[in-house]
């Protein structure tokens, strides 16, 4: 049947930030739905609150919202818009939850807009426990013996009847989030209680433990005429116990018989059919024991998932794309393979190459919290790695990795072993250590349960490699037709010629940023798309190299040529070989292909834009400091010492308080805050940096500002001025930030223009520059130059409605700003928040202070006519929901004080109840602002985190300054996470968030779209 | 120990000998199915031919007596990327390569199978052998010119059960099938059905087979040219004129032919578990399981005036669409060209099984 015709405007949801369990996988999904819908001439509405992603650029969309993922901002897109149809399936567990809200509150019905992709008793049927494991025994098929919880009580009565070891997992949860794996009586209640506070809905699975199990999902299409397809198995190496998004997995399934394997196959057609998703894709989870060959359904998802982007990547079928067309009426007949071109997608995948994936971790931001691994998944990005073999796979995506630091693997065997027993980011790395001391593969399957078909090829992964290297393509059919898409991996083989087939026409190569972690993100593969779409607007063949599945950029749609592979010099230098491209481009991912440029210009290889004699003469601090002093330019005094010693002699000198932080870092690492000599020592018998350490002058409490701005050489243009809502000493990645600026004057933004033109051209920049600086009072000054892309493109591209990595890559192309016509302020008469995600959520025991090392995984936007509103927005879309009244709670260090009473009186203005520690009510009640005193934590019972604990804090204003309040602070932080309190730790942030309550209570913000706000004149107040 | 693959075109791979010493000729044929690979070796539709095995890894699970689908091996060799040779995976009661080797099947690893599969793919099916690498590629050669040709050959006979064999199903129907190279995973669908299935030999006459006095007929797969069995067909005609005979794979091509139709030699062939196959008249789509070289010509969904009376071509492959099942519409007979018993493969198409059953009960 062919596309619907009744239907004629369609809205999308999007996932929103990312989150640890929700990354830019739903970015790849959501922007292929979008354009497979355009495509089929349907309008698209989709509203996203996440700048950083590609669905969100305003051609992918008839109207693009970024707004809040709340109901409330949805039923009013719904409103203006009118679309017939809501396609929830594509954005997550976010967007899936989001539709079903507007299903129970009636307002799709109201508005007359039908769910398609998966009606609400599919959704139901496969997210209520309940319901799913009913649903599973209706339809024969075995379901981990389980109960429901709602409470304490009923989940001791599972405790009893099933015993130890239980799976305890909260209903309606993004990755697990709050589950976990009881071993012990104490850990079965401790995980209970999280749980039942995790899930929304207050409710908890109690699993019959199948740890040891072989854990196996497969990817399932379902079209409206029933017709089924499996587009990949996945086996995770790692056995039931390890959430499968912390797993390291394989595709295809490498272990079971085909007879176990059909079996599993008939379930997953099964559970699809029982849950009734009607059209598109799901993912369905099994356990399966090894010895009786027992099988059990974990779960199943009636939506893309993470596993869905992996499993197209890993087989080239494109599953958001087809589920988008199963959605609006086609058949799996009836659209064509888009790799073949020549055979329809009512097929099954067949490889003959093994997949691996990898998780990435980034337990070193998160000191002091468990880092094993569980139900509860705590990655924050993955690679994936084509290999001709398991060990070719398995080899690459351990150098795709990209570890900042290597696993510690001294100490015994012994050891080693107990390491092993429970999973960890680093089991494989212990693994090949004792296979490498000749430990035997029976004791290494004790410990882990890995099955040995794997043991035996990591033993052999040294002669994966042997041979020579050779391209191969990625076709969905294992050579049998043959391929038109190019989307090609390398081999180790014999002898080979490549199956690369390039054209004639010049390309560019695009080195992407591997896996994404914290500190790099999706705005860096945001950046590598538009620069792939820039290169083949020129004519030249785009050609992407990656290693990331989560991505757009590595779809094999974003460029005339996908090679996925590891970011290495070496993995990068073959491909050089046989694309012998024009030019690279090393500027746009990040720090990941930046560090491959020295080596790929000694090579000969040749790099556009800036050249890395412009990188390093930013990043050297003596040369930069020079050049400042040359233009005349300020910058914060520092120092750069060898060891430990020496810094402590220097810091006098640089004055306190200074940030301290080992000389090459990524996102902030390891970067702190020395108020004094003692804070400094304490820094080094810590951290214990090896190699150089800088120490720079803090410049406490000034305004930060970031700038992205474009040189050709010569000529330069601002893209955009951003200022930071909290004050210098908060990571750039985690501060909120406003554009335009909204307390700078006119000559401070001249002087800022200016020093950024200086810099541009002085540093010899070619594309796109990120500036910080800091103004201190009438005084501005340079932290720090980057001239490359930065976290803040899309941003900028999306508040002002200019794609500043697109016209960058045109210069790098050879094009000229002045004949680009651009606006000297494309700020627009808007204004627009970007506001950081924070995983503080997912990492038990971690300290939520925002601080000089970057911890936020993703990042929202919120855009109206004033401030207050737009950073309504932006806590609304990070989902802090600003509460309208009832408490306040203050407590702020001494410098603080007279900052904190405009928050008082704000907060009194519209109804709050003020208390605060004695202190801070002190200095309030000076200014006859009625306040409570209540105490501190060392004043004993009924203390502050007692008054959070109870319910009766709504809003926390907490300062933390100086080791001695960072204990304090740190209990009210942990409570006020706990019970979900709005948390703000800057003067400037509380500000911010006062006067965002009082623009509140005029009424709920009206929502616009980005084709409307960049139109000529935009929106007016 | 080093070995080669050469084909007729002169064309060589390189690699490692594994399983059993020697060196053995065949046609060169690839199967993109990711499991299985003892059920196909162990299949009579593979005789003489050199299964390249398209997954990159082979005998991770070990063998089993369960995955047998006859008594032996009849692949004459195994071309594979990477193999290994252990039995302690969980239900293997044997090791792969072992097993290769126990029953005198040489095999090569370390295979590029993804450029023979290319090569394939464009020059056609080959024939070719495995050769140890001491073997001078002058004498490989002319053993490979020696091996005869799949068209035109005859393989039935090489197969089929010397004496008739019996499996006793509980109250269902009887049927008499004729071998030219049964799989165990038909029979088990027919028996756990409750039919009783009388397997005889491919040379039985008519009149031996209608001396069975069965509720119908099953024609089933087999290796081979279904134009070299000329008196084959002629059986099946004799016998649609009394009871419902359906057929799978060469036993398709079989009644095609007793119907009028040709068949003829695919370029490479459909070796795999992935095929869409549809069914003309409902629009359902199956993932099938397939092993053959030859196919029927014909126009899919046409419905035509045959030999034996109306006849529909009622299945297609939506890879290349060529003809996968016919249904004539006079006398009750059906058949597929794919492998509704799987083994190995997918088990979407297991009810056709009750449809048959159906027709011989209602016979």
């Amino acid at each position: 049947m062919p596309r619907r015709e009744d239907l004629h405007k369609i809205l999308v949801l999007g996932s929103g930030p990312i989150v640890i369990g929700q990354a830019a996988e739903f970015d790849y999904s959501g922007a292929q739905a979008c354009k497979v819908l355009l495509e089929e001439g349907y309008e698209v509405v989709l509203v996203n609150s996440n700048p950083a992603t590609i669905m969100t650029d305003p051609e992918f969309a008839t109207a693009t919202y970024v707004e809040p993922l709340l109901p409330g901002t949805v039923r009013q897109v719904i409103e203006r818009e009118k679309p017939d149809a809501l396609l929830p399936t594509l954005g997550g567990q976010t967007a899936l939850n989001l539709a079903k809200t507007l299903y129970e509150d009636g307002t799709l019905e109201e508005l007359g807009v039908e769910l398609i992709g998966a009606t609400y008793d599919a959704i139901c049927r496969a997210e209520d426990r309940e319901r799913f494991d009913a649903t599973m025994q209706a339809a024969g098929l075995r379901t981990a013996r389980n109960t429901i919880a709602h409470s304490l009580e009923e989940a001791r009565v599972a405790l009893d009847a099933f015993g130890l070891p239980l799976i305890i997992r909260p209903a309606f949860t993004l990755g697990g989030r709050g589950g976990g794996i009881a071993r012990t009586p104490e850990d079965f209640e401790r995980i209970v209680a999280t749980g039942l506070a995790a899930s929304p809905i207050g409710q908890i699975l109690i699993d019959e433990s199948v740890l040891g199990w072989g854990e196996y999902e497969l990817e399932v299409m379902r079209d409206h005429a029933d017709n089924v397809v499996i587009v990949c198995s996945i086996e995770n190496i790692d056995p039931m116990g390890v959430h499968t998004g912390d797993s390291v997995t394989v595709a295809p399934q490498q272990t079971l018989s085909d007879r176990v394997y059909q079996k599993l196959r008939d379930q997953a057609i099964a559970v699809i059919r029982a849950v009734g998703v009607e059209t598109g894709g799901s993912n369905v989870q099994f356990a399966v024991n090894p010895a009786t060959e027992e099988i059990v359904v974990i779960e199943m998802n009636p939506r893309v998932s993470r596993s869905s982007a992996l499993a197209s990547k890993a087989t080239g079928f494109p599953i958001a794309k087809i589920a988008a067309r199963l959605a609006v009426g086609y058949t799996l007949d009836e659209i064509p393979n888009d790799i073949t071109r020549a055979t329809p997608a009512s097929f099954e995948p067949a490889l003959d190459y093994v997949v691996v994936k990898w998780p990435r971790f980034a337990f070193e931001k998160f000191p002091g919290v468990d880092a094993g691994l569980s139900t509860h998944m705590k990655s924050v990005g993955e690679v994936m790695a084509i290999g001709r073999t398991f060990g070719q796979a398995f080899g690459k995506a351990l150098r795709s990795r990209e570890l900042d630091a290597q696993p510690a693997l001294d100490g015994t065997d012994e050891a080693l072993l107990e390491r092993l027993q429970t999973p960890s980011a680093d089991r494989f790395d212990v693994l090949l250590e004792l296979q490498r001391r000749g430990v035997a593969d029976g004791e290494l399957r004790a410990r882990t349960g890995i099955d040995p078909w794997f043991l035996r090829e990591l033993r052999q992964l040294d002669t994966a490699f042997e041979g020579v290297r050779t391209f191969k393509a990625v076709d969905t059919c294992a050579a049998e037709f043959e391929a038109e898409t190019p989307y090609y991996y390398s081999a180790w083989e014999r002898s080979g010629a490549s199956e690369v087939r390039r054209g004639d026409r010049p390309s560019v190569m695009i080195l992407g940023s591997g896996p994404n972690r914290i500190g790099q993100g999706i705005e860096f593969d945001y950046c590598c798309v538009h620069a792939a779409m820039t290169v083949r607007e020129s004519g030249r063949d785009a050609v992407m190299v990656n290693c990331n599945p989560e991505t757009v950029s590595t779809d094999y749609d974003t460029s005339d040529r996908l090679y996925f592979e590891p970011l290495t010099l070496d993995d990068v230098l073959a491909i050089v070989d046989v694309e012998q491209p024009e030019g690279v481009i090393v500027s746009f991912g990040g720090q990941t292909p930046l560090k491959l440029a020295a080596g790929l210009a000694a090579a000969g290889v040749p790099l556009l834009g800036t050249q890395p004699e412009a990188i390093d003469l930013a990043e050297d601090r003596g040369r930069f400091g020079a050049l400042l002093e040359q233009l005349g330019l300020k910058a914060p005094p520092y120092a750069l010492a060898a060891t430990p010693a020496e810094a402590l002699e220097a810091a006098p000198r640089v004055g306190f308080p200074l940030l301290v932080r080992p000389s090459y870092v990524l996102g902030g690492r390891a970067m702190e805050l020395a108020y004094d000599e003692a804070m400094l020592a304490d820094y080094f018998a810590r951290v214990r940096p090896g190699g150089e350490i800088f120490l720079d002058r803090f410049l406490e409490n000034a305004i930060e500002v970031d700038v992205d701005a474009i040189c050709d050489g010569e000529d330069v243009w601002i893209g955009g001025i951003m200022q930071h809502v909290e004050e210098a000493g908060i990571h750039s990645g985690d501060s909120a930030c406003v554009l335009p600026p909204h307390s700078l004057g006119v000559e401070m933004l001249d002087e800022i223009r200016e020093a950024t033109r200086a810099l541009a051209l002085a540093l010899g920049v070619v594309g796109l520059m990120n500036v910080q600086y800091g103004v201190y009072g009438e005084d501005l000054y340079v932290i720090e130059a980057n001239p490359r892309a930065s976290r803040t493109v899309p941003f900028v591209s999306k508040a002002t409605g200019q794609p500043l990595a697109k016209i960058a890559c045109r210069v790098m192309l050879g094009e000229k700003l002045a004949a680009l016509g651009l606006p000297d302020d494309p700020a627009g008469n808007h204004v627009s928040v970007k506001e950081a995600v924070m995983p503080f959520d997912r990492f038990a025991g971690t300290d939520a202070l925002l601080g000089p090392e970057m911890r936020s995984t993703g990042e929202v936007m919120g855009v109206a006519v004033d401030f207050p509103t737009a950073f309504a927005k932006a806590q609304a879309a990070v989902g802090t929901r600003l509460p309208a009244g009832g408490t306040a709670f203050l407590t702020v260090t001494d410098s603080d004080k007279p900052a904190v009473m405009g928050i008082a009186a704000q907060l009194h203005d519209v109804g709050f109840r003020i208390v605060a520690t004695r202190g801070t009510a002190a200095a309030i009640k000076r200014m006859g602002i009625p306040v409570e005193a209540i105490n501190k934590i060392q004043d004993g019972r009924n203390n502050v985190v007692d008054w959070i604990e109870r319910g009766d804090v709504d809003l926390v204003i907490n300062t933390p300054t100086g080791t001695a309040a960072r204990s304090d602070g740190y209990e009210i932080r942990r409570a006020a996470i706990a019970r979900g309190v709005p948390s703000m730790t800057t003067i400037a942030g509380g500000m911010a968030a006062a006067r965002a309550i009082a623009a509140a209570r005029v009424g709920e913000p009206a929502v616009h779209s980005l084709q409307e706000l960049h139109a000529n004149g935009g929106v007016r107040a | 120990m080093s070995a080669y693959v050469l084909l007729e075109d002169g064309t060589r791979f390189d690699g490692e000998a594994v399983g059993a010493h020697g060196s053995v000729t065949g046609e060169v044929v690839f199967t993109t199915g990711m499991s299985g690979y003892q059920e196909s070796m162990t299949d009579p539709s593979f005789a003489r031919q050199l299964i390249t095995f398209t997954t990159a890894h082979v005998g991770n699970y070990g063998v089993s007596e369960a995955a047998m689908e006859s008594d032996r091996i009849h692949a004459a060799g195994a071309i594979m990327r990477s193999a290994v040779d252990y039995d302690d995976a969980p239900g293997a009661e044997q090791g792969w390569l072992s097993w290769l080797r126990a029953n005198g099947v040489p095999g090569i690893a370390g295979v590029d199978t993804r450029a023979l599969v290319r090569h394939i793919r464009s020059a056609g099916a080959l024939r070719g052998g495995i050769f140890a690498g001491d073997v001078p590629e002058r004498e490989a050669r002319e053993r490979v010119h020696a091996e005869p040709s799949m068209v035109g050959r005859d393989l039935a006979r090489e197969v089929t059960t010397p004496e008739p064999r019996i499996f006793e199903g509980d109250g269902g129907p009887r049927i008499v099938a004729l071998d030219t190279g049964i799989k165990r995973s038909i029979i088990r669908n027919f028996t756990e059905r409750g039919a009783t299935l009388e397997i005889l030999p491919c040379t039985s006459t008519a009149e031996e087979l209608l001396a069975r006095d069965p509720d119908g007929f099953f024609l089933v797969p087999g290796p081979g040219d279904p134009a070299a069995l000329d008196s084959i067909v002629e059986t099946i005609r004799t016998l649609l004129t009394s009871k419902p005979v359906f057929g799978i794979c060469l036993g398709h091509q079989l009644l095609s032919r007793a119907a009028g139709l040709e068949t003829y030699k695919l370029p490479f062939g459909h070796r795999g578990a992935n095929h869409p196959v549809k069914d003309l008249r409902t629009g359902r789509i199956a993932i099938t399981s397939q092993n053959h070289g030859f196919a029927v010509a014909g126009v899919p969904g046409e419905i035509i005036d045959s030999e034996l009376g109306a006849a529909q071509l009622t299945h297609v492959n939506l890879y290349d669409n060529t003809i996968e099942g016919i249904r004539l519409l006079d006398v009750p007979a059906g058949c597929v060209q794919y492998h509704p018993e799987a083994g190995p493969g997918p088990n979407d198409s297991l009810d056709l099984f009750d449809e048959f059953l159906g027709a011989f009960s209602a016979a």
